[in-house]
């Protein structure tokens, strides 16, 4: 089989596996075999596409045109490679601990919540995959929809409020702002393909650089920069697992992606730096990333906070876009899939809390640590390498975007960054503290069994009451990966080091 | 030789198949006798598109009679588009018409339907293809006069006064039109459209042509349902049988839309005469207040179907938007659209139809949790949906992606972002459909439905189909829509 099989491939396996998901709904455990079958064969299909991005080839599936200016076509680089990988290879992890967490809460409609996943998955992959603006938009406003039965999918007037937001905010930003942007590009570069170097160099002046990328940056809503964050802490009503995959990886990396691609393809470092039209967006992605740390701080809600945590790691991302050095570009890169792992790993704990004690406020959480240590060990490991400690994978990325903006003379950043740092270890740590250092609160024990009030803080509970193990392996399996990542991040420049050659 | 008389057989027909259905009065062999007229008239147009796309223009002489004399029959790029898109609709229609018309109607009441069903058809294909003005005049009144009673046969007794307001506003417009016509006749003594178009010009500046101008633009602006003279049409599509409404949503304001064009940019002089006039800022101001009036009055409606049809009245309104920019981009956004929009609404309100069928109600508190117990319709009415919203890869995209390309040809920016804005609206009113149907516990009478039959879910599904596969391959829309664009630019009749 060509690459260009394997494209094809990347976008039918999830579809047709959304397919048979919903003809073996009735009988769960095939379905669930149906799921992890599927999701097993896409990021194998997906690894066949490696080797040949590696040795720098741009696998690409001639599309189809669609009318004037607008093709449906795909083209895989090496930033769309990584994120495919992500999105595919995270998506086996997570489908194990869908199937912990949502047996374990006997939540309803479950066909329906495979087969949207599925689909969603399948749009991430064509987002990753796009050869232009088009494309990807189409692929875009796919995730959108495909993902919102699954934030509404508790169906109760909060649940139904949340994918509210969610939907008006993602669809309004992309209608007002993507749509405008995507042809006013068009009528400026007369293509929408995404080109190493940009198409729009010489094309634009200044102004209108920084009017377009105004446009794109708050067009791509699910970028989370603020202020169009809001729909991110309203979608935290879904399942965890969505949660998890969707909005710390799948859903909001798309944002993030999208926005790194117009950067690097549509405008062109080189561009921006020359222009200095991405200098306000240096100095909101700041902003945000602050501005998100302090609220996530004072949030109780876990999901909450965590869904805070990622406004502000997201911020991260589109400051390296707007940075535009190469350095801040690579960071930015590799951020996505450093946050990836480390965030993913919260959210999963964050289920295993649920599934296990029905808990979701962090004041509840005194002591869990006992009684659910694996979780909560890789909670810390989590939490570690999103702060960016060494010998975790998160490290690697903020250096690289602080110096990149070192590089860019943009030296604020690096105490900006700083500063962020310790906030992450503000609204992080305490969590951990709580869970291995505080005794557990009185007549509290984690629902552990009936004992009840007369147990005594010094009788704490010491036997281990963790959540179902198909929720416990996922969890661990990612925090380990987050250590892993902090030994690998020559592979990753070797894989990223593509994305900016400019064929001369 | 059959192949030369196409232009007539294409009218003729359907009208010698609705006495048939009458005489017969047979339910079923009447259902029969309209799928055969109308597949049959579906294929003659389409052998007539590509008859029009090798040998251009046709003229065809009614009974021999050499035009001006006799009533010419005229084909070109434009109306057998139009002709394409009315027998189109019409043939995906009559199929899902069986089942709803056969479990309310006796025979007798069936047969009535279909043909009246017919009529419409003969006359909206008649009012299209015909070179004639007067003949214009009398195929219109045919459509009209059996539409509404195809209305007036719905299920709901409030059928009978929309179907009567629409006779009054209808026979008003049909009225004026007929004025607008006899003024032309007055001034140039003939009422052949080709004949019309060479003579206007030389009189134009005439007092009474300029009335017959304003007859005309009223009375078929009444017609095609433009805001403010849109009045008669909620109730219309509201209470009519589905298969009416999704019938009349699709292709009679678009034949009216046809009709517009035809006599404004041909038979007056083209774009030039045109642009002289104040129509295009009056067109394009309605069209704006309709794209925004019309959609916030849908999102406060309760029954269903006439959210959609006020959905109607802003969807023409993007279609008349297109015309009032005077530029091929323009008409060629607004033919598009045309095309597009008949699918997308005719597919609703088949979906809206196959609902009344198990539930007899289309009250969006009925609808409660339906999306559970007809998840196959309720999907259709969402892709539909995102469809009228002008999602990427529905039809409805690449309507409004011409349309704002051609907003920003002529340097409307302010107008891209009404266009985008409007598109919002629209979002508000598929959006609280979808919540209801699937985030609310299901009522008692919804919990015990089940999923409309085939021979409705069929043809409704192929109009869904067709709006994704224009949404992704528009040689055929896109294409041909250019072409007529084009060829009304020219003002060449």
């Amino acid at each position: 089989m060509t690459p260009s099989d394997h494209i094809l491939l990347a976008l039918l396996i999830p579809s047709i596996g959304a397919v048979l998901i919903a003809l073996t709904g009735q009988q769960r455990n095939l379905r669930e075999t149906v799921t992890l079958v599927t999701a097993i064969l896409l990021f194998a299909n997906v690894l066949q596409i490696l080797p040949e991005v590696l040795a720098g080839g741009r696998p690409a599936l001639a599309g189809f045109p669609v009318t004037f200016g607008l093709e449906v076509a795909f083209r895989i680089e090496p930033l769309g490679m990584l994120f495919g990988l992500i999105a595919s290879g995270l998506w086996i992890v997570n489908s194990f601990y869908s199937i912990g967490y949502m047996r374990g809460n006997k939540e309803p409609r479950q066909t329906q919540f495979y087969v949207a996943f599925a689909v969603a998955i399948a749009a991430a992959l064509g987002i990753a995959f796009s050869a232009n603006l088009f494309t990807l938009f189409i692929f875009y406003e796919l995730l959108t929809l495909s993902t919102y039965p699954l934030v509404a999918h508790h169906g109760d007037a909060k649940a139904r409020q949340g994918g509210r937001v969610y939907l008006l905010i993602l669809l309004t930003t992309s209608i007002v702002f993507l749509i405008p942007a995507i042809l006013w590009t068009l009528s400026l570069a007369g293509t929408l393909d995404f080109t190493p170097g940009g198409i729009l160099a010489g094309r634009a002046d200044a102004l209108t650089t920084g009017l377009l990328l105004a446009l794109f940056a708050f067009g791509v809503g699910k970028a989370a920069l603020m202020p169009v964050h809001k729909w991110l802490p309203n979608a935290m009503v879904a399942p965890t697992p969505v949660s998890a995959l969707l909005h710390a990886v799948a859903v909001v990396k798309a944002g993030v992606f999208t926005v790194l691609k117009v950067s690097i393809y549509i405008f062109g470092p080189e561009h921006l730096q020359e222009t200095g039209a991405s200098e306000w967006l240096v100095y909101l992605a700041t902003f945000s990333l602050l501005a998100a740390s302090l609220i996530a701080v004072s949030k109780d809600n876990l999901k909450a906070r965590l869904a805070y945590s990622t406004v502000s790691q997201l911020a991260y991302i589109v400051l390296g876009a707007a940075i535009a050095t190469p350095l801040a570009l690579l960071g930015a890169a590799m951020h996505i899939l450093m946050h990836a792992f480390g965030k993913i790993t919260l959210f999963f704990v964050a289920g295993a809390i649920h599934t296990a004690t029905h808990k979701t406020e962090i004041s509840q959480l005194n002591g869990i640590g006992r009684v659910m240590p694996f979780t909560m060990a890789a909670f810390f490991i989590g939490a570690l390498s999103i702060i960016g400690v060494p010998i975790l994978g998160g490290v690697w990325s903020k250096l690289y975007i602080a110096l990149g903006g070192l590089s860019g003379g943009y030296g604020f950043v690096v105490p900006a960054l700083m500063i962020s740092s310790l906030l992450n270890v503000a609204y992080l740590m305490p969590i951990v503290v709580r869970a291995f250092f505080r005794a557990p609160d009185l007549a509290d024990d984690h629902g552990y069994g009936a004992t009840g009030s007369d147990v005594m803080p010094d009788e704490q509970p010491s036997r281990i009451a963790e959540a179902p193990w198909f929720c416990v392996v996922p969890l661990c399996f990612t925090a380990v990966a987050c250590i892993v990542l902090f030994f690998l991040p020559d592979a990753i420049e070797m894989l990223l080091s593509g994305m900016l050659e400019v064929p001369r | 030789m059959l192949a030369a008389h196409l232009p007539a057989l294409q009218v003729v027909i359907p009208l010698m198949a609705a006495p048939l259905c009458a005489i017969f009065r047979r339910g079923y062999l009447g259902w029969l006798i309209a799928v055969a007229a109308n597949w049959f008239a579906f294929a003659a147009a389409i052998l007539l598109v590509f008859r029009v796309l090798e040998e251009g223009t046709i003229s065809y002489a009614m009974g021999g009679w050499v035009p001006p004399i006799g009533i010419e029959y005229r084909v070109d790029i434009i109306n057998v588009f139009v002709l394409l898109v009315v027998t189109g609709v019409g043939s995906v229609i009559i199929p899902f018409a069986r089942a709803g018309t056969a479990a309310r109607f006796n025979n007798t009441d069936q047969a009535w339907f279909y043909t009246m069903y017919l009529l419409a058809l003969t006359g909206l294909l008649g009012v299209t293809i015909t070179g004639d003005a007067f003949n214009i005049f009398v195929f219109l009144e045919i459509s009209s006069l059996a539409s509404y009673v195809m209305i007036a046969m719905g299920r709901d007794r409030r059928a009978l006064t929309a179907a009567y307001q629409y006779l009054i506003m209808g026979t008003i417009g049909a009225t004026f039109i007929v004025l607008g016509v006899g003024m032309l006749w007055a001034m140039t003594g003939t009422l052949n459209l080709a004949d019309l178009a060479e003579r206007i010009p030389e009189v134009s500046d005439t007092r009474p042509v300029l009335v017959a101008l304003a007859f005309l633009t009223v009375g078929i602006s009444l017609k095609l349902a433009l805001f403010p003279l849109h009045l008669w049409l909620p109730n219309a599509y509201a209470y009519a049988p589905a298969v009416a409404s999704a019938f009349l949503a699709g292709t009679a304001t678009k034949v009216a839309i046809y009709l517009f064009v035809r006599i404004f940019y041909t038979v007056f002089g083209g774009s030039g005469f045109f642009s002289t006039t104040p129509l295009p800022e009056m067109f394009l101001v309605l069209s704006v207040v309709a794209m925004f009036a019309a959609s916030v009055v849908a999102v406060f409606q309760d029954d269903v179907k006439r959210m959609f049809a006020y959905s109607s009245v802003a969807q023409i309104g993007f279609i008349t938007l297109g015309i009032s920019f005077v530029t091929e981009a323009g008409l060629t956004a607004a033919m598009v659209h045309l095309f597009n929009h008949a699918i997308m609404k005719a597919g609703i309100f088949l979906m809206l139809g196959a609902i009344m069928f198990r539930l007899a109600s289309v009250q969006i508190d009925d609808l409660a949790g339906i999306g559970r117990k007809m998840p196959i319709t309720m999907a259709g009415i969402v892709i539909l949906g995102l469809g009228l919203l002008g999602v990427p890869g529905t039809s409805g995209f690449i309507s409004k992606w011409w349309l704002v390309l051609a907003a920003l040809e002529n340097g409307h920016w302010w107008l891209v972002a009404l266009i985008v804005l409007a598109s919002l609206v629209t979002m508000l009113y598929v959006g609280r459909v979808v919540e209801v149907a699937y985030f609310r516990e299901p009522s008692a009478k919804v919990a015990v439905m089940r999923e409309a039959p085939a021979s409705m879910l069929i043809p409704a599904y192929v109009l869904v189909l067709a709006t994704i596969y224009f949404g992704l391959e528009t040689n055929w829309s896109v294409g041909l829509a250019e072409q007529a664009a084009a060829k009304l630019m020219s003002a060449v009749y």
